[in-house]
This record gives C-alpha cells, structure tokens and sequence, in this order.
C-alpha cells in the first residue's frame, strides 16, 4: 500500500523551476531515498511533503491526507529532521527533547532515544555547545520522539563523522525494521545505496530514474566494471577499439571501463602493450554513483551555478 | 518504548504548553540581559533616586507632591516598556530567523504556543518589575494609588499598548537583533517622553503634548492621575488603547512564523 504519494509536484521560485513535475510514491515500511547533486529540488519536494511549502500545482497525500489542508492531522503521525538542526541555543538537550515528546499523543521514550543516539552523557549540554555530529543526532531524536509511522529526514548524515555515520544508518535501519516508512534525502551515494530499498534519482527539478540501488546501477551497465588509476595518460581509443569495451570514463584521475567478456585481461594488456600499468585496479558491478553519472551526463558534485541559486532559495 | 496518552482534539493537552512555557522561562533566566535591563534597572533608579535628599521633598510647584512619588509610575512603566519592546519581540524574531518556529510548525503543537509563552513570561516579569517597584516606592514613604481601580486599568491598557508594538516589532524584525536595536530605539525616546530624565510636570508645554500622545508619556499620565485619586482621563487611556488595536491589527496582519 501506497503510504505516500506525490502527483506532478511544480514549484519554482521566481525564475527558478525547483521541481519541475516529480511524481513517486513510497510503500509502507521501506525507505524511499531522494538522491541528486544540490540544488535539484530534493529539499523542496519533502518540504512540500510535509507541508512546510505550498506547491504550485500537483497532488500530494500522505497516509491519505493532503498536507496543504490536513496537516494538523497529519503531524502527529510524520516526523521530520530538518537540514538544519534548530532549537535555541541554551536549551538543553534533556529539555529539547523531553519538550517535544510532550507535543505528541504517542510517543517514544525520550531516555531510550538519547541512549540509542549516543547523546544520554550529554543530556545537561546546552544545544549551542554540542558537536555537529550531536546536533544532528538530537535533530534525528527529535523527528522520532514522536513515533512518527513516517520519517523525513533531510541530510541525515550530513556532518557525521564515519563511525557516527555508521551508527546512523543502523539505527534508521533499525527504525525502518519497526514498521516506519522513511524519506531520506541525500547526496551520498553510498548512504543510498546501504539503506535504501527505492531511490529516486533527482536531477534540475526532474526524476531521471527511480528504482532499487542495483536496478539502477543494473540500468546503466549490463556487464562488468573495472576501475584504475593510469601510471602515465593515455588515449581513450587504445580501450573503445576493443571488442570487450563497451565505454570509457574518467572520473578524476580514475578510469571506469564497463564492457563485457574477459574485460579485465584485455585491459590491462592493452595498457601495457602501450607502456602503461593500471594501478590500484577495482572490479566490480557498477555503482549508483555509476548510474546518475550515466543517466545525467554528469557527476554528483558536480558544480552547477544555475543549480545552486537554486539551494540558496529552497 | 511507546505509550499511548490521549487527549481531545488536534492539540496536544495545556500541559505541554505549560511545559514551554517552563522551558522558555529557563531559556530567558539563562541569557538575563532583559531581565537585568527591565527589572534590576528600574530598581536600581529607584534606590539612587531614593537617597537623593532634594527627591524626598514636597515642591511647591509640583502641589506639594515631591519628584520621587513622579518616578513611581515612571519607572513602572519603565519595566513595562522595555519588556514589551524588547522582551517580546527579541525572542521571536530570533526563533523566526533561526527556524525554531518552522522546526515547531512540524510538530503537533502549533507555534502559536510559542507566541503565547513569550506574552505569558514577559507578563509575569511585568507583574514581578511592578510589584518590586511599588514596595520600593512605598518603602521610600510615597504612599500607594489612591484610585486603584484607575491605576491597575491604566496599568492593564499600557501592557496591552506596549506589547502590541512588541509584536509589530517581532513582526517586522528578520533577526533578534534587529528586533532588539528596533526595540531600543523605540524605547529611549519613549521613555523620554515619559518623563525619565525630567517628569512630565516639569516639561515644557509643547513637549508634554507631545508626551500625551506616546504610549508610555499617556501611561504616566494615567497613572500618576490615579496616584493622585483621580480617574485617568478619557484621552490618556484611549491613546494606549489606540496603540494597541493599531500595533495589534499590523501585528497580526504581517506575523509570519518563517
């Protein structure tokens, strides 16, 4: 069963088309991934979601309501982490959150939250004076205080160290594994691909692919993948004349052939017929950095100034 | 790990506002700035004013009242106008501009909530500023209102007058700190009018006229009317309510929680 779903959304600021006729829905109990450089209108899709902005035109319902006209109904049931973590500054962290579990009818049990969350030694801290790692970790408490059966959570890991960002993503895991359905905006394409059982690839307003992680990596490239490093440069041609490659890349100082066959052997002895070694050679199926890369002509850091105006306004 | 609580409505129950309002009332004890300014200023006037020997004397030209007892509804209203420029709007123009307000719109409890905690604790700072104050005036041997029925209205009309052009302030202001430079601008001038750094009584004929039409120069005048035994008059007290529908009504009209 559908749990949301999202018709033609349109919202433009001004000049700037922000989203420009997404549509998705997300299943009850996965977690729906919106994955896009910055500035493609994730941010603005989940705020009209959960009814922090008005579309322009379009349909949204969320556990059959419309968050335009219903949203008092529907705050109790969706929580939401914010891009920024925001509570004022002398707040304490205990009191943040002992406060917001008094807003809901349900709620989870803010000690077993803070304990979850690795932020129970830092209960007396005031807000100002916690990490950026902690910030977002009481941000994510925050959204979930409310047993919430749905979650937004918009750049969760942003900030996070590895380990903090591993301990994340097991606990969203282990949110999702109790029944709650997640949106998660990112543009880490690992983080997508670890969690998420659907990801929408989002690309200047627009939904260029929405599948799982490995349908859409399976998209893009059918055969195999070999990455390296070149020892000295070389030209493209001395790989796409063979008959086992199928298309070159580079992504910095990386090489990604994808082909087919023994696509490997015939590589590296192509290099070194030519005088070159590959250094540091990964094989592998493509990833969904692969994928958006292929499906969008370009990569997911890509700097876009057009795209960017677009961040400062949503 | 959950426990269902039920209550009536869309609302989460009065106990969690009362809940904010603790947690705000925390948050204003532990960034003191307005407190200081608004309670211990005044009390600190008080004290100075009320060992200067000249203060405690009955003046002629003042009908026998002496400058000290003209300070008791001036440094009330002291309390009064800085709490209301400042201590209302400064919080909320701060919570607009940093989203807590949007953060709060997410949740069940609406944001008005949070409007009405920063009313309810400025308020009873106002009933704590003017209880000290008039215990310390009567402590100075100025005896009490002798029309306490006009003094508490005009009292009651100042707070509203004042605290609606708070909220015009938080209204307008897109950080706290604008809010608080807007709200201290206001301030001096009004309370120069009245009658801080020379009562009303001894002002100029012009600038007392003027006086009449501020918010805090009609509220001195109506409580110091009242002190006196008279009914504050109908001019004084229409004037603060004057700003208080106009303050309010814009207020209300341009409010936006992000």
């Amino acid at each position: 069963m559908s749990i949301i779903e999202v018709e033609q959304l349109l919202k433009t600021y001004g000049e700037v088309v922000a989203v420009d006729g997404v549509s998705f829905s997300v299943e009850e109990g996965e977690i729906f991934g919106i994955l896009g450089p910055n500035g493609a209108g994730k941010t603005t899709t989940v705020e009209c979601v959960v009814g922090l902005r008005v579309a322009d035109s379009g349909a949204i319902r969320v556990l059959g309501l419309d968050p335009r006209t219903e949203r008092d109904r529907m705050r109790e049931d969706v929580g939401v982490q914010l891009q920024e973590s925001v509570l004022p500054s002398k707040i304490k962290v205990g009191e943040a959150l002992d406060l917001y579990y008094s807003f809901y009818r349900r709620a989870a049990d803010p000690d077993r939250l803070l304990d979850l969350l690795g932020l129970s030694a830092k209960r007396d801290a005031y807000f100002k004076n916690l990490s950026g790692g902690q910030k977002q970790r009481l941000s994510i408490a925050l959204a979930l205080v409310g047993d919430p059966k749905v979650a937004v959570l918009d750049e969760l890991t942003t900030g996070l160290d590895p380990q903090a960002r591993r301990d994340t993503w097991e606990l969203i895991e282990g949110v999702r594994d109790r029944g709650v359905t997640i949106i998660l905006v990112t543009h880490f394409m690992d983080e997508a691909e670890r969690l998420c059982d659907r990801v929408a690839l989002v690309d200047r307003g627009k939904i260029v692919a929405l599948d799982s992680p490995d349908g859409l990596a399976r998209r893009v490239h059918s055969g195999t993948l070999v990455r390296f490093t070149p020892s000295a440069p070389f030209d493209d041609r001395l790989l796409t004349d063979l008959p086992e490659v199928q298309g070159i890349e580079r992504q910095g100082e990386r090489v990604v052939v994808h082909g087919s066959g023994d696509l490997v052997n015939a590589v590296i002895l192509a290099l070194a017929a030519a005088g070159v070694t590959a250094q540091k050679v990964e094989l592998g199926a493509p990833s969904l950095e692969d994928a958006f890369v292929s499906l969008t002509g370009r990569g997911l850091h890509d700097g876009n100034g057009e795209d960017e105006a677009g961040e400062v306004l949503s | 790990m959950t426990a269902e609580r039920v209550y009536s409505g869309g609302r989460p129950p009065w106990s969690a506002f009362w809940k904010l309002v603790a947690v705000e009332a925390k948050l204003a004890v532990r960034t003191p700035v307005v407190l200081m300014l608004s309670v211990g200023l005044p009390i600190l006037l008080l004290i100075i004013f009320g060992f200067v020997p000249s203060f405690n004397e009955p003046l002629a030209d003042l009908g026998g009242l002496t400058v000290l007892s003209l300070y008791a509804p001036i440094l009330s209203v002291f309390a009064l106008g800085f709490l209301g420029l400042v201590g209302v709007s400064m919080p909320l123009a701060g919570y607009r501009e940093q989203g807590v307000l949007r953060r709060m719109s997410c949740t069940p409890a609406p944001p008005s909530w949070m409007l009405g905690a920063q009313l309810i604790i400025n308020l009873g700072v106002a009933l704590l500023a003017l209880l000290v104050v008039n215990l310390g005036i009567k402590a100075f041997g100025v005896s009490g209102p002798k029309q306490v029925g006009g003094y508490v209205l005009a009292t009651i009309l100042c707070v509203a007058a004042i605290f609606a052009i708070g909220l015009w302030i938080a209204a307008i202001a897109r950080s706290a700190n604008v809010a608080n430079a807007i709200g201290q601008v206001l301030f001096y001038p009004m309370m120069f009018f009245a009658g801080l750094y020379f009562p009303r009584e001894m002002m100029p004929g012009v600038l007392r006229h003027v006086s009449d039409w501020t918010p805090l120069g009609a509220a001195v005048n109506a409580l110091q009317t009242a002190a006196e035994g008279r009914f504050p008059s109908a001019q004084s007290l229409l004037v603060m309510v004057g700003y208080a529908v106009v303050f309010g009504a814009i207020a209300v009209k341009q409010f936006k929680w992000e």
